[in-house]
This record gives C-alpha cells, structure tokens and sequence, in this order.
C-alpha cells in the first residue's frame, strides 16, 4: 500500500521492465503510460500515445535514449519527449525514478492540480536528460 | 554527408583535449579531396586520435576541385564549391600550412619529419601523402611562352578568366573530359574556342564512335571548332613573349592568344620517388592504403593501386574511407579497386559512360539511336550482366545501370525492357514519366501524399542530396518504396551536375556504413553470436543500434546459428513479439493456422468460442485462406492463445517474417480437373516449413492444375500440379509490384516438391538481405544462380534441405503453445510479463 502523503508512488520492480524494453501503467480514465528502461537502467515515463495518430509507443523498439513507434516508425526522445527530427511533436513526460530497486512515479505529475484532467509534468525539474 | 553536420558533430571536439595526454602526430600532404576526406572519415571514427597537421601548397582550405568548371563557366561562385573553409580546420584543432611556400618539398623518413618550402617541419607518427597528379604539359618547342595554362586548381581558373577578358582566341588541346568542359567554359567567357584533338573521336576512353560523333556536334553547335585527328607540333609566340599560334602537324596554324593543354594527369610521386618510396606509375599502396613504409598511407589520384590509378572521385573517396579505418586502428576495410562512371559536366550536354563500352567476345550490346531526337544508348551485355554503358541525350538511367552493373545483377529477364530504363519496367508503378516534364502537384509517393514540388523545395531548401534525406524529411518513398526510383530520378535532375557521390552498396542502415552482404559474411566469419557482438566488431555508430538494423541482426543470427543464438526479444518489431498484429488503435489481431486453407467443424467451432469470450470485434476471412479475428485487448493475448492452442491450432505467424500462408485449391479429390492431390500436397509444404524466420514473409501456394485457382504463380513458391508431375515456380509477389513467377524447374514425386521448396527457402533464408523478399531477391541474383544451387547440383540442394531441417527442429515450437505452458503465465498477471498493464494504485 502506498502512503497517501508520499510524494512517489511504487509501480513495479525495477526487473519487471526488460532492459530495451517497457511496460504499460494503465490508468482509469486517462491515458496509458509508457515505462522504458533503457540498456543502462534508466527509466523515462512518457504518455504511451505517439504525438503522429496516437500510437502505443510502448510497444516500440527503444534504442538509446529513444523508441521507435510501432505504427509509423516516428522516433521520440525518451528524455524530452519530443519527435526526432524531421518530425514534429511533443509527448507528455512523467517524472519517474528507481528507489531500492523499485520503480516510482512522482504523484503530483497523476493527479489533477487544477482540474484540467491532463496530468504529466510540464516543469524540467526533477527530469532525467540523456547524455 | 553534407559537410554542414559534420561541423557541428565535431566542434571543438579536438581542441579541448590540446595540451592533455600525449597523442600520436599525423601528418597530411596535399589539402586536396582525397586527404581532407580521409580526415572526415578519420575524425568520425577516432575524433581525438591525433594531433593533426595539414600542408598544402594551395592557398586556401579545400574545394571541390569537380566543380572547378561551373566556376569557370560562371555557373557557380568560387566560395560555393568549398568543402572545408579554414574555420573547419580551426575547429578541430587541426594545424593548417597553406600557400605555396608551405609545398613539402622533402620527407626524411628516418628522423620522420616534413619539411616545406619556408622551412617548416613537422614531425610524425603516421604519415599520409596525398597530393593528387600533375596535368600533363607537352614538350612542345615554345611551351615556355606566356599564356600556355593546364585545368587543375583555382589558380588556373582565375588565369584562365582573366586571359578572357583581354584576349579572344583560345585553344584547348585535349578533346577528352576536361579539355570538352575547359573548352565550353571559355566560349562562356566569351573566347572563341577551338578543339585539337589527337584521335579519331572525341572522349575515345568513354565514348564509343556514334555518341562521340553526336557529341561532336552538340560541341560544335554551341560555336566551338572541333579538329580531330590534329596534332600540335609547336607553339608559335609573338614579340612580347606570349602565344600567337599554334602549329599543327601538316603545317597548318590555329591562331590563339591562349592555349590551354588538357592531355591527361600523372599522379604527383615526386615527393615520394625522392624519398625511396616504391612508385611505378603512382606511390604503390596495398589493400589497407598502406605505402611499403609501415608509417606512411597514400590515397588519392598519386597512389597505384593493384596496377591502377583513378582520376575521379568516387574510387577515391572509398580509398579514404579504407585508409581512415586503418589509421583509426580499426583496420578490418579493404579497398579492392573500383569501378566507376563518367558524366560530363557541360550544361545543355548529357553523356555519360561507365564500364566497358565496346563489345569484346562474348559479350553483346543493345544500342539505341534516335540522332533526331539527339538520343544514343548502348549497353553491354555479358554473360546476362551488364560490363557497361554509354548514354547521350538522356541519362536519367546512368545512375541505375551503374548500380546493376556494380552489383552485378542479372538482368536477362528484362532485357527487353533494359534500354527504356527503370520507369518502363513498371517499378515505379508511373510508367514512362520524365520527371522534368512532371507538374510539380504530380503525386510521387502514393502512401504519404507527398508531390514532385514537395520533393523538389526539400531538396533545395534543406539541401538534401541522398534518397535518405529526401525519406526523413518528405516521408517520400519511405513506406512501400515503390516510388524508390521516381525520387531518385528527381534527386538528379535537381542536384544536376554533382554527382560526385557514386551510387554504392547501400549501408544496412544509418547506423553503420557496412552493406547487408558484408555483415552477414563477418557474422560467420568472425563467429559473432549476439547483437552487441556485431556491433562492437563492425563498430556501429550507435551502442543500440535502431529500429532497422536490431531486428536485421537478430534475424542474421538467428539464420546463421540455429539452436545457439538466443532470441532477442527486445530487438523484434511488436508483432512478432506479442504474435499478433498490431492494429491502428493498438488493440491486436490472431490468425490461426488453418493447415492449406483447411478446417473443420470443431476448430470453426473454437474459433468461434474464442471469438465470443474475447469479445472480438471483427472476424474474417482473409485473402490468404485464414480466418483473422481483429481487435483483441493486448492483456487478453496469452489467454487467446492458451484457448486457441488446446483446440489444436498453432499460431498462423500472420504477423511475422516467416512462413505466411500456402494456399491450395481443391485439386484432384474433388474438382473435375485436378491431376494430383493439390491440397494434401499444400498441407504437406506448411507442416514441412511453418514456423521458420525468414528475411521477409514469404507465401506459397500449390494449384491442382494449370488453371492456377491458388494462384500460385504470384508466390514465393508456386507448386502447378500437372499429370506428369508438379512444376516448381519462384520469386512471384502480389503486392506493391506484381511479379509472376520464373520456373525454376519441374519434378514428378512430391518428395522432391518438399525437398526443392525447403531447399529454396533455405537459399533465401541464407544469402537475401532482411525485408528483401524472394522476387527483388530472385532478380537481383539471377534465376540461373539458383538453379545452379538447387536444380543443377543435388548435393547442394541436399545440404540446403538438410540445413533447413535442422534449423526447423529449433524453430518449430508453437509460440502460442510454448506460453500457455509456463505455469506462472497461465495466469496471466505476473510481473514481467509483458502483456499485462501495471496497477496504479493512487489510494
Ligand atoms: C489480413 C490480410 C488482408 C485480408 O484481410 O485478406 C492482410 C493484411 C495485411 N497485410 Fe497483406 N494481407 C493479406 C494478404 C495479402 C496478400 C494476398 C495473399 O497472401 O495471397 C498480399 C499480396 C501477395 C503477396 O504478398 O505477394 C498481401 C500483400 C501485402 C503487402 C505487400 C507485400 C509486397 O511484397 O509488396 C504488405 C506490406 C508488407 O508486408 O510490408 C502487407 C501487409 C499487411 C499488413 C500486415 C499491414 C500491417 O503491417 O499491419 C496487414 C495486417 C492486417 C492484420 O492485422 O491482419 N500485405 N497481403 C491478408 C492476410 C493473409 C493471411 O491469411 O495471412
Ligand atoms: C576541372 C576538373 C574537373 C573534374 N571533374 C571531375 C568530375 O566531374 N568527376 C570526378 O569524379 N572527378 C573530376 N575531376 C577529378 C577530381 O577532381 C580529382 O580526381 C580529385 O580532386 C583528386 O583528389 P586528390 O586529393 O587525389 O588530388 P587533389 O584534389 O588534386 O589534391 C591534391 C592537393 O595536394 C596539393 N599538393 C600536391 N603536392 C603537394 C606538396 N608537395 N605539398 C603540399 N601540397 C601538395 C595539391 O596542390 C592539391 O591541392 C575533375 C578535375 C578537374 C581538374
Ligand atoms: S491492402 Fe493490406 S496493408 Fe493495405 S489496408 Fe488493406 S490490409 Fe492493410
Ligand atoms: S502513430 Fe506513431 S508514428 Fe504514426
């Protein structure tokens, strides 16, 4: 059980994202979100819905910092969450972070601040950036 | 590459490392193309390798010395052609000695200095010569005078520019490549012109007799005299020391108040000759660019490689690239020669050569002359394969036949079609279409909307050159690539003249130079048995590699070591990962096998059970004989399959590259006309073959007699039953371009049917590039190549068969099956387990 008061909030065992790999957080009610690790064990979260027509980025091939989209092979940036040029677009980013071998997600970026219904992280801080 | 990315790529990489560990001194001479490439390719692979020190004895950073005659022409401005400007040396701390007091004049190689003009020295660790040839001047009595000039460098051009603008006769001696554009560029400066030219026809090295005589008259229609046959005897002068005349043999004068010889190059040993090194015609060099000085490399058009030395760019570029992976310590490349093509770069002419042009015994040409429209074709032919070709008035198709003829294609099977070019063979699917005459809202890429003006802005705007670019940033030509050859064809009629890029093998991907061939022939060779393997051996760009070339290795592997290389999982498209078909929603779809398109109450009876529980939204019949059930929950896949498999089926690998589908008709058990048991037979083939990977999908299909219900005809591999036998066709494709089958030969049991079809697929499985299917495959390689392997020589079609079945004992294990039988999984739910969703539990 998590604690209500804590700022993260347990989703899995680090182990349960293969490397190069992810895995889906379902949420009720709000967009799925995509948890990738990367080959050196770094975890980004983004929305799993690819700014091109939506697309399960989860089940993408990562490579790098970066996935690929399964439906159209646009390529995002883990880090910013942004299209790899030429292509354009954003996907929401979720902060996120490994502690004791399980993988968080920062509450405040899930649950409504002001009742717009989107939750992400619009801030840099606290953000993972690739090399 | 353009140069542009490489710059910020590399910014102060060097620089900021000066001064901290001691680092190996290279030292380059001659600041000409071939040096300054080998430098880029150095810099990408080993940024910080060396201490870099450059001479050139040109005053300036290097240029694209190719486009030196637009320059003259006046078609291009002296700062468009530059390649590397001094802040590009700046920037990576290399040290520049440019002019013409900092020509080496001596290399010490005992003490392992340089030395210039001035007195510079510069010591070295590893040493590269490059300094390209020297224009041939005759030794003609009065070539001491003012006003005799060569067409080498910038100095030459800007002589020649302002001769034109004080004097008006020019003659140029030469009638080949250079003397042809030397001599349009005057006539733009405003000179009168004359050709001298010592043979028969002009440009004799490429051009055969009918095009050098269309050329002829192109050249002359444009105001400039051609005299062929003529040789300079001596150069006559005035009072003030300068040019007057030219004297022919035979007595005749051609006034002229500038002269300018194009007779041909000798590759500049001087330096190396001095200094001991071994030279016949150029600085003798082996497979590695290495000199027979341990720490000296040459490149270029100095050097003599395997008896050859080169005067065009391509074979020297891919000299740098070989030289460069030495110096990097790297040092696996070897350059082996090269082959290469001419296109002369003067405006309102189209030429271009390349290879053999005249046919020698054995060999046949196809050669069309249309001298109204000014349109001359010839290609050679030999042994099926094209050795060359000489195209005047159209040469959209040079880049193609170049490219058939360096990969050594067969193209038997289109020689009729051959001289009308790529668009008449259907491949783009737009027949015929000149894309200078396309409007520019002509749709190119029918997958991605994108038209010829799209296209064409790109390319400007962006400056693209390569058809990658042109797929990143248009989206053209980067889904079916069936307007492949529409876009490349737009590429060259914008980029015009530069050409310098040869069309060459392509690199598997982005992330590596090396072409499929070569990583499939390292991965056996060097026994490398998983992904990272490969990559650090063939030193892949990125560590993980990209969606293209993961899941290209993973298939390598897996074909070449069977029952020893480990599946990667995380290097497969999704669809082969979750055995389905992801949809456009993300949701997915699950083909059964039905065995030959056959089935039965019971399993319709499953089907239909599996379809209700789920909730599928959608069932049908698919044009492969299958039934399809779309719209499946991700989560719900491994219990899908668990049901699905106790009813009996396999997965129908709907999804994958692997065996698809055989489709068979109703054959001799039922239908009036059937000769043999054409359903038994198809049953038989998917037991046989399903389940194994393959560099794409690939189809079959086995018909009960020659009315071809299965339509076996456009399959990979067709099975036409007939009374005496069974007839084995290969290489068809419905799809983007339809493609019928060749016949690759005809048996009379069904035990051989088995035995060529796995043979085959095992011959695809082995040697095809990954997303190459059997019908690109068959043309590129040639039908005769495989019925060597499989018809004509049965121990090789045994040990194929006898490989194929090896692998199929690994290969062979229902994916679906296989899960549903891990106990922890049968539930579904576990950690790790890709199909189910994280909870989030926000209580
Ligand atoms: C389901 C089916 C259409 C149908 O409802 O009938 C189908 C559906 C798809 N085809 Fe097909 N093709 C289907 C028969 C065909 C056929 C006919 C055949 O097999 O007899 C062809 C032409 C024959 C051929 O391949 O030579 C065909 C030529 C293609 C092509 C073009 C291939 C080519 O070489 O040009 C693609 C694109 C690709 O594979 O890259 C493609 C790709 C696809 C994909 C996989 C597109 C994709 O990547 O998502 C579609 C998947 C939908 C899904 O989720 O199932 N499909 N597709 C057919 C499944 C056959 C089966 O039972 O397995
Ligand atoms: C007008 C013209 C048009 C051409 N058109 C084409 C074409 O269309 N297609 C094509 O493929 N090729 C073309 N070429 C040929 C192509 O330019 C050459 O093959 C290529 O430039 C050779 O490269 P390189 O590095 O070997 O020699 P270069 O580019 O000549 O470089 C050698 C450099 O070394 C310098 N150097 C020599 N000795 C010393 C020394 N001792 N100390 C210091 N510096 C020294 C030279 O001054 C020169 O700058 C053309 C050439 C010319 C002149
Ligand atoms: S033809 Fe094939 S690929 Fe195209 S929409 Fe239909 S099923 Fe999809
Ligand atoms: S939906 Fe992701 S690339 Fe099209």
């Amino acid at each position: 059980m998590t604690d209500k008061t804590q700022d993260w909030i347990d989703i899995a065992p680090l182990d349960a994202v293969p490397r190069l790999g992810a895995r889906v957080v379902r949420r009720e009610g709000r967009p799925d979100i995509a948890i990738f690790r990367t080959r050196d064990d770094r975890i980004f979260a983004l929305e799993d819905r690819c700014p091109h027509r939506g697309g399960p980025l989860s089940q993408g091939i990562v490579h790098d910092c970066r996935v690929t989209c399964p439906l159209h092979n646009w390529v995002l940036e883990l880090d910013t969450g942004r299209a790899v040029a030429p292509d354009e677009g954003t996907v929401r980013r979720f902060r996120v972070r490994v502690a004791k071998g399980v993988i968080q997600l920062a509450r405040a970026d899930l649950v409504d601040g002001n009742g717009a219904g989107e939750t992400g992280c619009d801030a840099e801080a606290g953000l993972e950036r690739c090399a | 590459m353009s140069n542009g990315q490489k710059m910020n790529g590399h910014a102060g990489a060097n620089g900021s490392e000066r001064g901290g560990r001691q680092r190996e001194r290279l030292v380059v001479i001659g600041n000409g193309m071939a040096g300054m490439r080998t430098l880029e390719e150095l810099l990408e692979i080993a940024p910080d390798l060396y201490d870099i020190t450059v001479f050139g004895d040109e005053p300036w950073g290097n240029y694209n010395r190719i486009l030196l005659s637009p320059v003259l022409a006046g078609e291009k401005r002296p700062d468009e052609i530059v390649l590397n400007d001094r802040d590009w040396y700046a920037d990576r701390g290399i040290r520049l000695e440019a002019g013409p007091d900092k020509r080496v004049v001596r290399i010490e190689r005992g003490r392992r200095v340089v030395i210039a003009a001035d007195g510079t020295e510069a010591p070295y660790d590893r040493l590269l010569i490059a300094t390209g040839s020297r224009p041939i001047l005759l030794p003609l009595p009065g070539r001491e005078l003012d006003g005799i000039l060569t067409f080498r460098d910038m100095a030459d051009v800007e002589a020649m520019q302002a001769a034109a603008r004080t004097y008006e006769r020019a003659v140029v001696i030469g009638g080949g490549l250079l003397g042809l554009e030397a001599a349009a560029g005057l006539q733009a400066n405003g000179m009168d012109v004359t050709v001298v030219h010592l043979m028969d026809r002009l440009m004799e090295r490429q051009l055969d007799g009918p095009a050098a005589a269309m050329l002829k008259r192109a050249i002359e229609a444009r105001g400039i005299s051609v005299l062929l046959e003529a040789e300079t005897e001596a150069l006559l002068g005035n009072a003030e020391g300068r040019v007057r005349a030219v004297r022919l043999k035979g007595g005749r004068e051609v006034p002229a108040d500038l002269v300018v010889m194009a007779v041909g190059i000798r590759p500049d040993t001087e330096l190396a000759q001095a200094a001991g090194l071994h030279c016949d015609r150029g600085i003798v060099v082996d497979d590695t660019m290495l000199t027979f000085d341990p720490r000296i490399h040459a490149v270029g058009e100095c050097v003599s490689h395997r008896g050859r030395s080169y005067g065009l760019v391509a074979p020297l570029f891919e000299q740098a690239k070989v030289a460069a992976n030495h110096l990097a310590r790297a040092a696996w490349a070897s350059y082996r020669g090269s082959v290469t093509a001419t296109k002369l770069k003067v405006s309102g002419v189209d030429l271009y050569s390349a290879g053999e042009f005249s046919a020698a015994d054995g060999a046949e040409e196809i050669v069309v002359q249309d001298s109204g429209a000014g349109v001359y074709k010839k290609i050679v032919l030999e042994n099926g394969r094209i050795r060359g070709c000489v195209l005047y008035g159209e040469t959209v198709d040079g880049a193609w036949y170049f490219d058939l003829m360096r990969s050594g294609t067969d193209v038997s099977d289109m020689r009729r079609q051959l001289v009308f070019g790529q668009a008449h063979l259907g491949d783009s699917g737009k027949g015929g279409v000149n894309v200078a005459d396309m409007a520019d809202e002509m749709e190119v890429c029918g997958c991605n909307g994108v038209c010829k003006g799209d296209i064409v802005h790109a390319i400007t705007e962006k400056n693209l050159f390569t058809l990658d670019d042109v797929r990143a940033h248009t989206k053209a030509s980067s889904s079916c690539g069936s307007c492949t050859g529409l876009v490349e064809q737009i590429l060259a009629s914008v980029l015009g003249g530069d050409y310098s890029e040869a069309p060459k093998e392509k690199p598997l991907c982005a992330c590596t130079d090396y072409p499929h061939d070569v990583v499939r022939r390292t991965i056996l060779e060097q026994e490398l048995k998983t992904i990272p393997d490969v990559m650090a051996f063939l030193e892949w760009r990125n560590p993980d590699g990209c969606a293209t070339c993961r899941p290209a290795l993973n298939y390598y592997l897996l074909c070449a070591w069977p029952g020893e290389y480990v599946d990667d999982a995380q290097s497969r498209f999704i669809n082969e990962r979750a055995h389905g078909n992801i949809q456009k929603d993300g949701t997915y779809s699950v083909v059964p096998r039905m065995w030959g398109g056959l089935t039965n109450p019971r399993e319709l009876r499953a089907i239909a059970d599996v379809a209700e529980k789920y909730a599928v939204r959608e069932v049908k019949v698919t044009g492969g004989q299958r039934i399809d059930l779309f719209g499946l929950r991700k989560e719900d896949l491994p219990a899908v399959w668990r049901d699905l498999a106790r009813a009996g089926f396999v997965s129908g690998h709907a999804y994958g590259k692997a065996l698809r589908t055989v489709k068979t008709c109703v054959g001799s058990e039922w239908c009036r006309f059937g000769t043999q048991n054409s359903t038994a037979l198809g049953v038989a083939l998917e037991r046989l073959t399903w389940g194994s990977w393959m560099p794409h999908k690939f189809k079959m299909a086995v018909s009960g007699c020659p009315r071809n219900c299965a339509e076996a005809t456009i399959k990979d591999f067709g099975v036409v039953c007939v009374d005496s036998g069974f007839e084995l066709h290969v290489g068809g494709n419905g799809g983007v371009k339809v493609r019928v089958t060749d016949l690759l030969a005809k048996v009379e049991t069904e035990a051989e049917v088995l035995e060529y079809s796995a043979a085959f697929i095992q011959l695809y499985r082995e040697e095809a590039h990954y997303l190459e299917r059997t019908a690109p495959w068959v043309e590129r390689v040639g039908l005769a190549h495989i019925k060597a392997r499989i018809v004509e020589d049965a121990a090789s079609r045994k040990a194929l068969y006898d490989r194929f079945l090896h692998s199929q004992t690994f290969a062979q294990k229902d994916p679906w099956a296989e899960r549903a039988a891990r106990p922890a999984e049968r539930e579904g739910r576990t950690p790790g387990d890709e199909f189910a969703p994280l909870a989030l539990d926000l209580a």
